[in-house]
Parts: C-alpha cells; structure tokens; sequence
C-alpha cells in the first residue's frame, strides 16, 4: 500500500520509497532522541514532580500516604537543625569561592614550561579523581586527636590537638578543607586549559602599552579567563550545595547535627527517620534554592546560543 | 603567555622555581603519600603509635593480601566494574544519539529540550532520592546492579548529551548534505559520519562518566544495600566501620579503591582533560 502511494517518478525512472524512506526526515531526530528523552522524563523530571508532591505529605515510605498539606514546611522553619543546615550550606558556599581563587593562583604557579611540568600538573590534578570517600577517609585520620598529623603538629608547636570532627565550632570547617582539596584541583585544571588559549597579541599589546605582574593579570589576563572563572564558579557553587558524600563519611552530620547540611539532613530524615514527607520537603527546599543557580546559568549558556 | 616564562627570568629564580615545585607538590599530595606509605606499615607500627616515622618494617604484600582475602574487598571492585562499564557504554549510546538529534535538526522545542539537559545535570540528587527509590522498588530492581545501571544512565545522559550536542554541532553543516546527496539515510549518517568523527568526543567522555560513577557514593547508599551489589565506594565506607583504627588496612582499602579512576585519568589523560574543560574556552 505503502508502495503504490509512494511511487515517484523522478528523472524518468519510478522510485519506490518505503515508509522509512518517506518519513526519515522527521522520523529521525525523533528516534534519535526516543530513548534518552524517556530515560530523562522517568528518572529525573517525573522524580522532581512526585517529590514536590511528597513533600505535602506524612509518608513512611511503605504505608499509605497522608495529605496534610504544608505542615511540612510549617515543622521545618521551626526546627533548629534546618536552621544549622542552612547556616553550614552558607559557609560551605563562602567558603568554596576559595576554589576558584587557589585554582586560579596554582595554575599561573605551574603554567610555565619546564622539564617535567606536564607529570606536575597531572599529579597536581589527582585529588579530584579520587573518589570522596577515600578523600573523608583520608582527611578523618589527619583530624584524629591520638593518631592524626593536625594533632602532632599542634603539640609540636605548644598547643594543644583539636579533636577537629568531635568540636562543633571546628567540625564544619574540617571536612570543607577537605573537600575543597578536590575542588581546587578541578578549578585549576579549568585555569590551566584557560592559560594555554590566552591571545598572545593580546599579552603582547599589553605588554607594550606597559603592563605586567599584577596589573597585566587584572586588566588583560583576567579578562581572557572569563569563561573558565564563569564554569569554575558554577560547579564551585553546585559542588557546595551538594555536598554530602564528605559529610556523610567525615561525621555523619555529627557531632549533633552540627556538621549537616541540607543534602544530608533530608537523607538523614527520610533513611534512617523513615519520614519520607519531611525529607522530601528538606529536598524541595535545596532544589529550590539550587534552581535559582541553575536558572542564571542557563540563562548564560542559551544567550549564547542566539 | 603569562605568567612570563621563567626562562626569561634571572638565574637564581629559576633555581628557585625548580625547588619550589617538588617542594609544593610534595605538600599537595602529602594526604596521598601518607595513606601510600601507611598501606605498608605493619600491625607493630600502628599499635606502637609509629604513624608518621618511617615505617620499621614494610607489610605491604602482608596488608593487600588481608585486604582481599578477609574482607570483599575483591567483590567489591567486581561489582563496581559491572555497574560502571554498562553505565559507560549505555550513555554513549543513547546521547550520541539524542547529541546528534538537538545538533543537526531544527525543530520545535530543540533549544527547550537541550535546556532540560542541562538543567538536569545541576540539580540536587536529594530532590530525585525518594521517587527514584520507591520506582526501583517497583520494577523490582532495588537493591541490584540494574537500579543503578538504569539510574546512572539516566543521569548521566544529561550531561553526556550536552557535551556531545556541542561537539556534533561544530561538524561542518556541508558533511551531511554531502552524504543526503550520495543518497546516505539518516541512520547510515549517523553510524558512517557522526560516530567516527566525534570519537575522540566520545572517549574523553567515556573516561569522564567512568570517574563520575566509580566514585559514586550517594546512590549506591540509596539503592543497594547488600555485599553482593554494593561498589567499592561503600564497601570501603562499611570496612572503615570494622576496621576502626586499623589505618595501615583502611589505607591499603583506600587505594585498591582508588587505583582505577587513577589508572584511567593517567592513561586517557588527553581526553580526560578535553572533557572537564568544556566550555573553559570559549563563550
């Protein structure tokens, strides 16, 4: 049937085109993205949609659910441990704008040609290959009051060991050193790439016009780095909010939840509390304060599109 | 170039530089070299205290062997390899495919549906944690390899498609009409066009997820939970809770663990690179 329609006369000869053949113009891209698109909609959007609507309810994940509306919510801006997550999520954020800054200063360290600077630079950029466990693991051990360095070193110049992961006023910043060893490999490695494309007219008309050490790097090299400080400080930010895997293995949120951040109190509610509703409402609250970050960077990457 | 070479500079400066890189980057991995030279201390050392002196005897074969045969240490990494490699593979496939649809054909919501990749790809784990969970349980994965092959494929197809969307869309627009003129359909463009020339595309991405997924902590808590599927991420975790203060074990763990991603980023390192620094360049 297919054949009988489909017969063209072109150049005098009669082509039969199949279905297929008729239809790949349209048909194609639509294939094409078939199965990452459902793959996308299940796993991830639906999951985002059915979380938000969780979060309105009382859940323990196996019995039927409750509608109680936003009480949620209402819970959560009176509980103190949200408050400390927030805060924590707060330094974590303040405090990983060092990443770029360090990245940026280790990659104008090591952006020279020397013998053996590309093994330099690759050893350099190891910590971020390293999974994050091995890193908390790692970092608990230099932290521990009877075995780890921190505490040797301490005594070593009169004072005494800071029991980092047991001390709620040390303990957040303890495991942030520890991530941030990973993270400013990751920016640097951005910087480095960055370097290695600047203009050289440009640094020599710069050069010329009588700039060099701190006022080149501000006025012509900065100005270049644009788009690798814009990705730095975007995963720096992102990598912040989602810290968890450090947390988790470091301290569990201890020592009294005074190490949680958002990501791993909504776990924490929802695994080991069973309250599926709560945590769901704690996840809603990250998504959303992400979302505002997302929507910025999006914002920058389709204007560039046009 | 900046900072100006250092050849340039006078001699004492550069002997200087010359130190001071070894110096630095001694001090940068110091965290990895102590837990290297504790992976060899012996049970004497750690009892005695002896943590950051040089070891009095070397254990290493000793340490390793208990790693892997007290322990599943070795299951562990098994299980790893078979959750990552089909990871690898599945998200290649399916966003070379989706890449190559939002490159090269315009279409209503294209840009839309690009958006969502890369909206996707930052969002916060937690905020998919209870849906994806319960819908494992559903379609009876939870708690095998399958839940996380599926989920790490979903995921990562987001960022995969908007790397490979990028590199596919610099591919000169003539390649294509070419091969529709010499009769080539749209599949046969795919496989004979596309697929070979964004190969070094797709290997800097292959490494990239690889790294991404072996060291993937958070869903393998979530979705498994027994020895027979758990990776090595969270065997390690579990080891460190038996092990206490044993460190010359959960050093040797430590690096067992580590070892692949570090053998792939320095035997892919080219492409390693490429694909991190996406988007460092330009724009």
């Amino acid at each position: 049937m297919a054949d009988l329609t489909a017969a063209q006369p072109t150049l005098g000869l009669t082509v039969h085109l199949s279905f297929v053949e008729r239809n790949q113009k349209w048909m194609a891209p639509a294939v094409f993205l078939a199965p990452a698109l459902f793959m996308f909609l299940v796993f991830v959007v639906n999951p985002i949609i059915q979380s938000i609507a969780v979060s309105l309810t009382e859940w323990d994940g196996l019995g039927p659910k409750e509608f109680i509306g936003l009480d949620n919510y209402r819970e959560l801006f009176d509980d103190p441990v949200f408050y400390t997550a927030i805060r924590n999520n707060i330094i974590w954020l303040v405090l990983f704008m060092l990443a770029p800054a360090a990245g940026l200063a280790i990659a104008l360290f090591l952006n020279q040609k020397v013998l053996g600077i590309r093994l330099v630079k690759s050893l350099f950029f190891f910590p971020f290959v390293i999974s994050s466990v091995v890193v908390g693991l790692v970092f608990a051990w230099f932290y521990d009051p009877n075995f780890g360095i921190l505490g040797r070193v301490l005594e070593g110049i009169g004072l005494e060991a800071i029991p980092v992961l047991s001390d709620e006023n040390w303990v957040t910043y303890g495991i942030i050193v520890a991530a941030l060893w990973p993270q400013v490999a990751y920016t640097m490695i951005l910087y480095l790439t960055g370097l290695n494309n600047l203009n050289p007219e440009v640094i020599e008309a710069g050069r010329i016009d009588g700039a060099k050490g701190w006022s080149m790097l501000w006025n012509v090299i900065l100005p270049q780095l644009r788009p690798a400080t814009f990705i730095a400080v975007v995963v720096t930010v992102i990598g912040a909010l989602r810290s968890f895997d450090l947390v988790a293995v470091m301290t569990a949120g201890g020592p009294f939840s005074s190490s949680t951040v958002l990501a791993y109190y909504m776990f924490e509610q929802s695994i080991f509390n069973f309250r599926m509703g709560y945590g769901a409402a704690i996840a809603t609250v990250l998504f959303v304060i992400m979302g505002v970050y997302i929507a910025f960077f999006l914002w920058r990457m389709l204007r560039e599109e046009h | 170039m900046f900072p100006t070479p250092i050849a340039q500079a006078s001699k004492p400066i550069n002997v200087a530089y010359r130190i001071a890189l070894p110096i630095s980057l001694f001090i940068w991995l110091l965290p990895l070299l102590a837990v290297m030279l504790t992976s060899t201390r012996s049970l004497t050392d750690i009892t005695s205290g002896n943590y950051w002196g040089w070891p009095t005897e070397f254990a290493l074969i000793e340490n390793f062997s208990t790693v892997f045969l007290s322990t599943p240490m070795a299951r562990y990494i098994f299980n790893s390899v078979v959750i990552t490699v089909p990871t690898v593979a599945g998200t290649i496939l399916i966003s070379a495919m989706a890449g190559f649809a939002l490159a090269k054909y315009g279409f209503r919501g294209n840009l839309l549906l690009f958006a969502m990749f890369i909206a996707g790809n930052f969002i916060p784990f937690q905020i998919l944690m209870i849906p994806v969970r319960q819908l494992m349980v559903d379609l009876g994965m939870f708690d095998s390899y399958m839940s996380l092959i599926v989920f790490h494929i979903a995921f990562q197809s987001g960022f995969a498609t908007l790397f490979l969307r990028n590199f596919i869309k610099a591919l000169p627009h003539e390649l294509f009409e070419a091969a529709r003129v010499e009769g080539a359909n749209e599949f046969q463009i795919f496989l004979k066009i596309v697929v070979p020339l964004v190969r070094p595309a797709l290997a800097a991405l292959a490494v990239l997820i690889f790294t991404f997924i072996w060291n993937d902590y958070f869903w393998a808590l979530v979705l498994v939970q027994s020895d027979d599927v758990r990776p090595v991420t969270i065997g390690l975790a579990a080891l460190r809770g038996q092990w206490v203060a044993s460190w010359h074990l959960i050093s040797a763990g430590s690096l067992v663990a580590a070892l692949p991603p570090v053998i792939m980023f320095f035997a892919m390192q080219k492409h390693f690179i490429q694909g991190l620094t996406l988007g460092a360049t330009k724009g």
